[in-house]
């Protein structure tokens, strides 16, 4: 600790580096800001509805933020959130909590989504049942082996356990759909934080499997054909196949509101459902909601 | 006129005096009050579900499965694997640095390993992921390279920095007589290092090596990235190999969106309530080896 002033050099040149201040800033009066919280799977694509409205309306200002679907909606109960989006139905004891509060959520359907199951692109597995996925997410198969590929080990990756995604894959994927079945992940499972954190695994790991939405899936995985039974037909999860019902694993996708909107966020939910706000949807590898609903 | 002045001076020192006092009553005030604000906001967690069921060995919270086990076991295997590295690492540094390295290296040396210590452990957390874990499943022949030991050497890295420079401060205190005794009687310089200087040190090496260990054992976002995070019970032998889920991370991962005063947000509490027990404890064991040392130097000034 002699030389204090060595050791502190680093760090003020750190500091010299920071970027000037952007110009400007409020350059317009305080215009109408939404707050759009919730759901990672929805955050790339309220992004995309966010700034093409915002072009579209200037006056209106929405902030996007990611960090699962239960934070959106904690943040509707607490009442820091206009819209929360979400990949899974709002919680019963959630919505008690939130008449607690005084507060009534709406639901709104504003997108379909698949979720893909991924594997490395070096794994010779290009198909898998539902049941034979849902015996490796719970630990019953083990080996790659046992389902038509090489001798090696299953590395099993999901999301948190705040994810709607993962909520949704056991209830639909690892329990079958069935209500009364109790069959959790295996505790083998690695819980990872992000999205990012998958496909990053995926991408480099021959063992390992995980799922995701059909929009964060990238080319340098691999998406496995999923048949609901072991007759087949064993389906790619694409817009058509989730549209037609073919793909086994799909779900819609969901904003919250408190109360029934007005105003400017009812104009902003009505534009989502618009063939506008669909295409965009489409652009993004979701599934666009039928417009003639 | 004397005696005003002096009676102004007085005055100046017992109100710093006094200034001092209350601010280090204030900071014991701090930890007793953060103490009683995890014990409000976690204690409910033991009377809402048995203590039985806190032990248990799965961990998953949406079905009201709440065994932290599989969480303290990961905490403390992680954080054994990064002493079993830092801490001989550190202590070898440390001796090289203040005893064996030539003075203008040791001038480059010090300050360079503190400036380790202030690399945000995000983007370690991110260089394990891209750079370490890789190497532990390809050369270890590992299922993933998200495992114990990657979180482990990302720990040991981190804690290095704390242990060398608190080590080699006590190392360089050891008066330079109980050297030049050492030398004139004839032992080598290896041995003087070994039986004379450090065991003079000993209380102030041990004391890095508990603040070495508290910083891993608390270090939250680095371990959430490399660990795999999966709560499974690191009991088999080949637990290093494989993830592990830390009691840090899981607080950090699932305190975001857990619905205030619900069972699973006390748990959480209850969890960061054992996580401050357990450095308290290693903080206090180091508090205590520098009191010992202090009171072994009283008696061999008198």
């Amino acid at each position: 600790m002699r030389r204090p002033f060595l050791a502190l050099l680093p760090l003020l040149l750190l500091v010299a580096c920071r970027p000037p201040e952007p110009g400007g800033g409020a350059d317009q009066p305080l215009a109408t800001a939404i707050q759009n919280v919730g759901s990672d799977t929805i955050v790339n694509l309220a992004l995309a509805w966010a700034e093409t409205y915002q072009t579209l309306h200037p006056e209106v200002r929405i902030a996007v933020t990611g960090g699962g679907s239960g934070t959106g909606i904690a943040g509707l109960i607490n009442g820091t959130v206009d819209i929360a989006n979400a990949s899974r139905k709002i919680k019963p004891e959630e919505r008690e909590s939130a008449e607690a509060n005084g507060i009534t959520p709406v639901e709104h359907v504003i997108a379909r989504d698949a979720i893909a199951v991924v594997v490395h692109p070096s794994n010779p597995v290009d198909r898998l049942t539902l049941r034979q996925i849902s015996d490796i997410f719970s630990g019953r198969i083990t080996n790659w082996s046992e389902v038509g590929g090489e001798d090696r080990p299953i590395v099993l990756l999901s999301r948190e356990s705040n994810s709607g995604t993962h909520v949704y894959f056991l209830e639909q994927v690892v329990r079958l759909g069935d209500s009364d079945n109790t069959t959790l992940f295996s505790p083998e499972t690695l819980l990872m934080p992000s999205s990012e954190g998958i496909s990053a695994e995926v991408r480099q790991n021959p063992n390992a499997i995980g799922y995701d939405g059909l929009g964060y899936v990238t080319p340098d995985q691999k998406t496995i054909a999923v048949a609901r039974g072991p007759g087949g037909p064993f389906v790619l999860p694409t817009v058509e196949s989730v549209n037609d019902g073919t793909y086994p694993i799909s779900r819609d996708l969901y904003m919250y509101t408190a109360g029934e909107p007005a105003g400017v966020i009812a104009d902003y939910l009505a534009w989502i459902r618009s063939p506008e706000g669909q295409r965009i949807v489409g652009e993004l590898g979701f599934v666009p909601l039928r417009i003639d609903q | 006129m004397r005696e005003r002045g002096r009676g102004k001076e007085r005055a100046v020192e017992s109100f710093t005096e006094r200034l001092i006092r209350a601010t280090g009553i204030l900071v014991i005030l701090f930890l007793v009050l953060i103490f009683l604000f995890l014990i409000q906001e976690g204690g409910a967690a033991f009377l809402e579900i048995p203590p039985g069921e806190l032990l248990q060995t799965r961990w998953y919270p949406n079905e009201a499965r709440f065994g932290i086990l599989p969480l303290v076991l990961g905490s403390l295997l992680v954080t054994a694997g990064a002493a079993m590295v830092s801490l001989p690492l550190g202590l070898l540094t440390a001796v090289f640095v203040a005893e064996v390295a030539p003075r203008w290296m040791r001038e480059v040396l010090k300050p360079f390993i503190e400036v380790l210590a202030g690399i945000p452990s995000v983007v370690l957390g991110f260089l394990g992921m891209v750079a370490i874990s890789p190497l532990v499943r390809e050369f270890l022949d590992a299922p993933t390279g998200l495992t114990a030991l990657t979180g482990s050497v990302m720990l040991a890295y981190m804690a290095l920095p704390t242990i060398v420079s608190v080590a080699e401060d006590a190392l360089d205190a050891v008066p330079r007589s109980y050297r030049d005794a050492a030398l004139a009687l004839g032992a080598t310089r290896w041995q003087t290092i070994w039986r004379v200087t450090v065991p003079a040190a000993r209380s102030g090496i041990l004391t890095a090596m508990m603040l070495g260990i508290g910083r891993a054992i608390g270090e939250t976002m680095a371990v959430m990235m490399v660990t795999g995070n999966a709560a499974r019970m690191p009991l088999t032998a080949d637990s290093f190999l494989r993830p592990v889920r830390t009691m840090t991370a899981t607080i950090a991962a699932e305190m975001g969106e857990v619905a205030r005063g619900s069972t699973h947000y006390h748990v959480l509490f209850a969890i960061g309530l054992v996580l401050f027990l357990v450095t308290f404890l290693i903080n206090l064991i180091a508090a205590w080896s520098i009191f010992r040392q202090r009171r072994r130097h009283g008696r061999l000034l008198s």
